[in-house]
């Protein structure tokens, strides 16, 4: 049953460890900017010594793991089905027997595993090594920090599935993924920690996935709230953009027009 | 056993333009098909005639505004899935290989995807190999490939998980003769030897002329004939024109036997000489025409697919 799954994640995997060289400048980014940021979060909490509950390390910790995983997760849409869905491409997406979420879910699966290990590895151990940084108190953090990551994974994948579908509908979503890309950095815990925010927007964001994307794993990583809460947060949000999903993929197939002969 | 295809009055319209000027088009109108066990079926038409858009019904990813449609005995709308496991697909102009993968790896992907056993994926995999000459790229990224290359590895991607129907789209667009050639030959094998039913849609004649014994031809959304290539020649005309160019300008050669219409190009030093293959042969004329004048050159032309279309609609 699960076979076609299986390599589909490996597939996943194959194909970016490809891309080596991208992959090496991907994370070369990713470190500088993960310094610019620490400079500028440390200055912040520099004036008291501790801002919205994060001192120099806890500061440290979550810049560095934002950092790692934003590639993993990808919280900036790719739009590879979305451009297949323009040029028609996704006439052989569809024509297969597959269902086909569950089968880019796989793709991507395999493709944050590669990402965990390139890009996610080497900035959190450099920032790690070099700046203050907090390691959890209990090895089991680190099994639950897996699992919340897949979690994260899983829900960003489902939210540009529905991104990209609507696709067919707009033809050209760029518009759409623009405004996801932009609004993604800020509402996740990208930019600031959302404990940054003042209490009426914090609750207000996670009335929405975002803060599940990426906030929630480096939370069960500086073992910031209670983990059963973070990740029923995470499991609810998965469930219902999966859900979601597979109700616009159905209507998305049913009205579906193939572009191009 | 029962048809492979089979359709009753197949009709899809789609709606075009913007809020003020949208109107309907009829694409595909009354199209009664059936395709038994085994045949091979030239599906042709001018571009626009609905022929992808026919397939598209037929692979279950576009959904019929009207009639009834079975494909492999299941609906193709509701039971994609299933029939996705019955159907080999080559889309010309698209590719249903991993792009960054080597050729390998997508094989093994879609042997998983579909649920094929490991003997038989490889007994598969290794005849196309052998026939199709795979081997020396087997291990290049699909996106290295040259397009000849890519075709055949297309090709194999549609048998490996033996399909009751290969539907292909326009499979030797852009190919060499050479590539063309060794496609056929092994379609033709595919089709003959293993008895597996083949759909075609091409602009490209002779891709009909050696796979398929029937023709479906397809205009403004209407099938105009569906009966044997031979006998959809002789009705259509079935006009053969030998080109000849003189070395001097001569009166038009009229009088040879066997020859329905001659027009004069060039001031005479062109002259097209129509015939019908009942009639006479290439080879005569040109030793009839060579009698006369002195040849500098000489092309025998196919009517074209166009040209087969347009008879056929103006007949109807």
């Amino acid at each position: 049953m699960l076979r076609p799954y299986l390599h589909l994640v490996r597939a996943g995997f194959r194909r970016h460890s490809i891309y080596l060289a991208a992959s090496l400048a991907g994370l070369f980014t990713n470190t500088v900017f993960g310094l610019l940021r620490v400079a500028v979060l440390l200055a912040v909490v520099g004036q008291t010594g501790s801002a919205a509950g994060y001192d120099a390390a806890d500061t440290g910790t979550f810049v560095w793991l934002g950092q790692g995983l934003l590639a993993v997760v990808m919280i900036w849409p790719d739009r590879e089905l979305a451009q297949r869905v323009r040029s028609g491409d996704v006439a052989i997406d569809l024509g297969r027997p597959w269902n086909l979420q569950p089968a880019l879910l796989a793709q991507d699966l395999g493709r944050a595993g590669h990402a965990m290990l390139i890009r996610f590895g080497p900035p959190v151990l450099f920032g790690a090594l070099v700046l203050p940084f907090r390691w959890p108190h209990s090895p089991w953090t680190v099994l639950v920090f897996a699992l919340s990551t897949v979690l994260a994974v899983v829900i960003s994948f489902a939210a540009r599935f529905l991104l990209d579908l609507t696709a067919f509908w707009l033809l050209d979503n760029r518009g759409v993924a623009t405004v996801y890309a932009a609004a993604t950095g800020v509402l996740c815990g990208l930019t600031v920690p959302v404990a940054y925010f003042p209490d009426p927007i914090r609750i207000a964001l996670y009335a929405t996935p975002f803060p599940a994307m990426l906030q929630t794993p480096i939370d069960v990583f500086g073992e910031r709230g209670a983990t059963a809460a973070l990740l029923g947060h995470q499991v609810l949000w998965a469930a219902l953009l999966l859900a979601a999903g597979q109700l616009v993929l159905a209507r998305a197939t049913r009205k579906l027009v193939v572009q191009g002969g | 056993m029962t048809a492979v295809v089979r359709t009753e009055g197949l009709r899809r319209e789609f709606t075009v333009g913007r809020r003020c000027a949208r109107r309907r088009i009829v694409a595909v109108s009354d199209v009664d098909l059936q395709i038994e066990p085994g045949e091979a079926v030239g599906f042709l038409g001018p571009n626009g005639a609905g022929k992808s858009t026919t397939i598209k019904m037929l692979t279950g990813i576009l959904v019929p505004t009207a009639g009834r449609l079975r494909v492999c005995d299941l609906d193709p709308t509701r039971q994609r899935r299933e029939l996705a496991r019955r159907l080999g697909v080559v889309f010309g102009q698209r590719s249903q290989l991993w792009w960054d993968l080597p050729l390998r790896e997508s094989f093994d992907l879609l042997g998983a995807i579909h649920r094929v056993p490991g003997a038989e994926h490889r007994a598969r995999l290794e005849r196309c190999v052998d026939v199709l000459e795979l081997g020396p790229f087997l291990d290049v990224a699909v996106r290295q490939l040259s397009l000849g290359q890519r075709m055949r590895g297309e090709v194999t991607a549609a048998l490996l998980h033996g399909p009751q129907l290969l539907v292909l789209d326009e499979p030797t667009v852009g190919l060499d003769l050479v590539s063309k050639e060794r496609l056929r030959t092994f379609l033709q094998e595919v089709n003959v030897v293993d008895g597996m039913t083949i759909l075609l849609t091409t602009h490209d004649l002779p891709d009909v002329e050696r796979l398929c014994r029937r023709v479906v031809v397809i205009d403004h959304g209407r099938v105009v004939a569906d009966d044997a290539i031979d006998a959809l020649r002789a009705r259509s005309g079935g006009a053969r024109e030998v080109v000849v160019e003189l070395a001097e300008p001569a009166a038009p050669l009229t009088g040879i036997a066997g020859v329905s219409e001659v027009r004069v190009e060039a001031d005479g030093v062109r002259q097209r000489l129509a015939f019908a293959p009942s009639d006479t042969t290439a080879a005569a004329l040109i030793a009839a025409v060579a009698e006369r004048v002195e040849l500098r050159d000489v092309t025998v032309v196919e009517p074209s697919i166009e040209d087969l279309v347009r008879t056929l609609y103006a007949q109807n």
